[in-house]
């Protein structure tokens, strides 16, 4: 019976990583819960035992539900009457299935009735989802907001709404307005206390709210009458059981059909506020802006992923000139383009979701006690390589999405651009990737400080230590060439953003923010799939040799484009 | 609350049959097949957790007769409701046709003691004889229901059901208890549930041989089995066994009158 997951042997691989011991010990803490909790594991190979029947679980509802109803929920699209908004049919029979086998609350403690996995556990979940239907994935990993509630809200709102995700509700995060995409600054939904019922009430219209008539809603709101920056906005939990909320209306999109994109009127709704006053902003929804941007990193994976099969399995079927098209040169180069594309943003995102997950189990630690100096210092560092890599593993693979989607429809000819083909589906549902929870060009400008401060020009040197063999561990004489080439891409982006910084102008580096990332990107991914495959050449070899040749090419193509600039080159632009 | 029984086989997967599924001799080289849960079976579990999610507080017990390996099946059904796992299991049980089996598992139905209702797969993918079901309930002196599709309502003292027949469906009721052997057509098992799995990974089963359910040496395995397998032959048709025939009054005659000569109809 086909499975998603153990079809596809390159996620098991990123589950076995030589972190995974560390990060289940953070998160298990000495697995205390096997005393108090049936399912709760009893070692480090139980832990890794459940994490693979998990995923094998997910794997197998993919395979066998989520991916057949693709095309039924993309033909039919959700449905929006007074108010209310229902699913296509076969969004709710997905959703049957992955409540039925109980896939909710997958990172939440036991204690609240969660699974308590990894980061990377349920970021894999994502990919294999999105590989279906990255609609539906829109859908059920709304499920993660339930992070920001467990991080800022209050013991009492945990008890309330944590165990009712755990069991299947549905979540939302009510951002983005009329006049407030990019900019939340702009946020004017008005949060006014209701002295008599001592509660919050809010008014105003709320637009593109993804999953938009979701159980419990995270709602960014002016608190602070009178303001206009983000100072003034708050954090607020909406109950649909209180009532209050309408959808008005409902987007018709290009893509991910699935998932309801909605316009809400609040009108006088009741809602509790989540954390602090006025840190709604600049501190909630960066936090739940992260956690987001992973999952659409990974929802973005899983695109990649799927683009590749359709591509193949048409490459290798379609005979023209007597032979399979596969055999031509200029096909066979843009499927292990793809695939290499695809090896290499997985790599990315599984690094980032490591990181996540360590400095978020400390962060846990750290509400039950205080940290150690050492452990404070270990958070502090995964927290920065987590913020850093966050940026790069959403922009990178959101624009491979796109990239591979569009070779695949390729690959297929005009027959890709019918709409019998899957491949025009996931093209469609792709492009939303590099625009949602922060256009790449936003996933730049939260690069950039850490281009410019040196944390990414650190992190390639820490990998150097590891990519080029370590006393213990020397590199295979077979690697020293991708070693050599991988120290050249190094020296070209250390040289290109010496020179953007000794032109001192911001506009010039916002301008090659976007060349500095990509080549930052690159050779970080390039450091990836050499580790990679010094563990499983079988699985990563051919993308290792594809890869740097298209990486290599991209940093020279950048290297040589942001040395053409100037700042009075600006004005041609303008 | 209602206490179910859900018999359940582990079958050679005869979806996935190779080249060496048959051994030379013309038996089924089961060493050679992945084994799975029997299909129908599934079915079958699904409609037992239907019935528990209606009836709170019901219990599902899984019985299964095979060798200690067949116990896979009992965690399956575990993972996606079921309580309680049996394994009929004894080498004195082997080699036994449907008469023996069924006799097997009636007695080991004594043994759990009371049952509301016994709940099976309309057959086994490997035999598909459809006897076992019906001989468990004859034995055991209680009424069944066949082919069914959905059971529509159920308590403690009637139950009735949708049953699918040639051309359409009937609906039938009975008292309870009851066997209730259901059809492919029903609705699929739910997926594992992943707390179930992680709670129930390391669970151990209750094990019984042929002493532990009582059973008479005389009706049990080859010595109970009346049935005679000859040989088992994997049959291709090919094409040239196949005619075409258009829609004249010729052709059509001449079909009619070689089944009447050779006793098909």
């Amino acid at each position: 019976m086909a499975n998603s997951y153990n079809d596809i042997p390159e996620i098991k691989f990123h589950l076995d990583n030589p972190m995974m011991p560390h990060i289940v010990e953070l998160k298990e803490r000495g697995f205390a819960d096997k005393d108090q909790y049936d399912y709760a594991p009893q070692d480090f190979e139980d832990a890794m035992d459940t994490y693979d029947k998990v995923l094998e679980v997910v794997g197998d509802i993919n395979a066998n539900i989520i991916a057949p109803n693709a095309e039924a929920v993309d033909a039919e699209g959700p449905h929006c009457e007074n108010g209310r908004v229902s699913y296509a049919e076969k969004t709710y029979e997905n959703l049957d299935a992955t409540n039925k086998a109980g896939l909710n609350g997958m990172t939440m403690p036991r204690r609240y009735g969660g699974l308590s996995l990894p980061v990377i556990v349920y970021t894999a979940a994502n990919e294999i989802v999105s590989a279906g239907d990255a609609s539906f994935e829109n859908v059920w990993s709304l499920q993660d907001c339930i992070e920001t509630l467990y991080c800022f809200g209050t013991e009492e709102q945990r008890q309330k709404y944590i165990p009712r995700i755990c069991a299947g509700e549905t979540m939302s995060m009510d951002l983005t307005e009329p006049d407030a995409g990019s900019d939340l600054q702009s946020v004017m939904l008005r949060a006014t206390y209701d002295e008599a019922e001592d509660c919050w009430r809010l008014n105003g219209v709320k637009r593109f709210i993804t999953n938009g008539d979701s159980d419990v809603h995270l709602v960014l709101a002016r608190s602070e009458e009178g303001t206009r920056d983000g100072r003034g906005l708050s954090m607020f939990i909406y109950d649909k059981k209180n009532g209050g909320v309408n959808v008005r209306r409902i987007e018709n999109k290009l893509g991910i059909h699935g998932s309801p994109t909605c316009e809400l009127t609040f009108k006088n709704a009741k809602a509790e506020i989540c954390g602090d006053r006025k840190l709604g902003l600049i501190r909630y929804v960066m936090s739940l802006m992260n956690g987001a941007r992973l999952g659409i990193a990974a929802q973005s994976v899983g695109i990649e992923q799927a683009a590749y099969e359709e591509a193949l399995a048409y490459a290798r079927d379609r005979k023209q000139y007597g032979k399979e098209i596969i055999n031509f040169p200029a096909v066979y180069d843009m499927i292990a383009t793809i695939k290499a594309k695809l090896d290499a943003g997985r790599s990315l995102l599984y690094q980032c979701a490591r990181y996540v997950d360590i400095y978020k189990a400390l962060e846990d630690i750290a509400r039950e006690r205080t940290l150690t100096p050492e452990e404070r210092q270990e958070m502090k560092k995964y927290q920065r390589l987590a913020d850093a890599f966050t940026p790069l593993a959403k922009g990178m693979n959101s624009e491979f999405a796109n990239q591979n989607s569009y070779d695949a429809i390729q690959v297929h000819g005009g027959s890709g651009y019918m709409q019998e083909y899957k491949c025009q589906r996931l093209y469609r549902d792709a492009r939303i990737t590099s625009i949602y929870e922060g256009t790449t060009q936003l996933q730049v400008v939260a690069a950039l400080r850490y281009i410019t401060n040196g944390t990414y020009m650190s992190v390639i040197q820490d990998m150097e230590g590891v990519s080029f063999g370590t006393a213990e561990q020397p590199l295979d004489p077979q690697f020293q060439p991708f070693a050599d080439r991988l120290v050249a891409m190094r020296e070209k982006l250390e040289e290109a953003i010496e020179y953007v910084k000794t032109q001192d102008n911001q506009d010039l580096l916002d301008f090659c923010g976007r060349k500095l990332y990509e080549m930052t990107a690159y050779t970080i991914m390039c450091h990836l799939l050499l580790q990679d495959t010094q563990r499983a050449p079988e699985l990563f070899g051919k993308s290792l040799e594809v890869f740097f040749n298209h990486a290599e090419s991209e940093v020279a193509r950048h290297f040589s484009y942001v040395h053409l600039m100037t700042p009075e080159k600006l004005e041609f632009y303008k | 609350m209602l206490n179910i029984i859900v018999l359940a086989k582990q079958v050679p997967d005869t979806h996935n049959v190779g080249s060496e599924a048959m051994t030379p001799e013309g038996t089924v080289n089961r060493a050679a097949l992945p084994t799975v849960f029997n299909p129908e079976d599934l079915n079958a579990l699904e409609q037992a957790i239907r019935l528990k999610e209606q009836h709170p507080g019901s219990r599902i017990t899984m019985l299964t007769m095979g060798l200690p390996k067949a116990a896979e099946v009992l965690r399956e059904g575990i993972y996606r409701g079921a309580d309680e796992g049996i394994l009929l299991t004894d080498r004195a049980l082997g080699g036994a046709d449907t008469l023996a089996t069924s006799y097997s598992l009636a007695q080991a139905i004594r043994k759990i003691g009371k049952v509301d209702i016994i709940l099976c797969g309309r057959q086994a993918i490997d035999g598909d004889t459809a006897q076992v079901g019906p001989q468990v309930a004859e034995k055991l002196g209680l009424p069944q229901i066949t082919y069914t599709e959905e059971i529509l309502e159920c308590d403690e003292n009637h139950i009735r059901c949708r049953r699918h027949i040639d051309g359409g469906v009937e609906t039938v009721e009975a008292p309870m208890p009851i066997l209730v052997t259901v059809n492919g057509s029903a609705a699929p098992c739910r997926t594992r549930n992943v707390k179930r799995i992680m709670a129930n990974k390391r669970k151990e089963f209750t094990v019984w041989g042929a002493a532990d359910i009582e059973a008479d040496p005389q009706q049990i395995g080859k010595a109970g089995s009346p049935t005679n397998v000859k040989a088992v032959k994997s049959i291709v048709f090919k094409a040239k066994e196949t005619k075409t025939l258009t829609d004249s009054d010729e052709d059509i005659n001449s079909l009619v009158r070689e089944l009447i000569e050779s006793n098909t109809i």
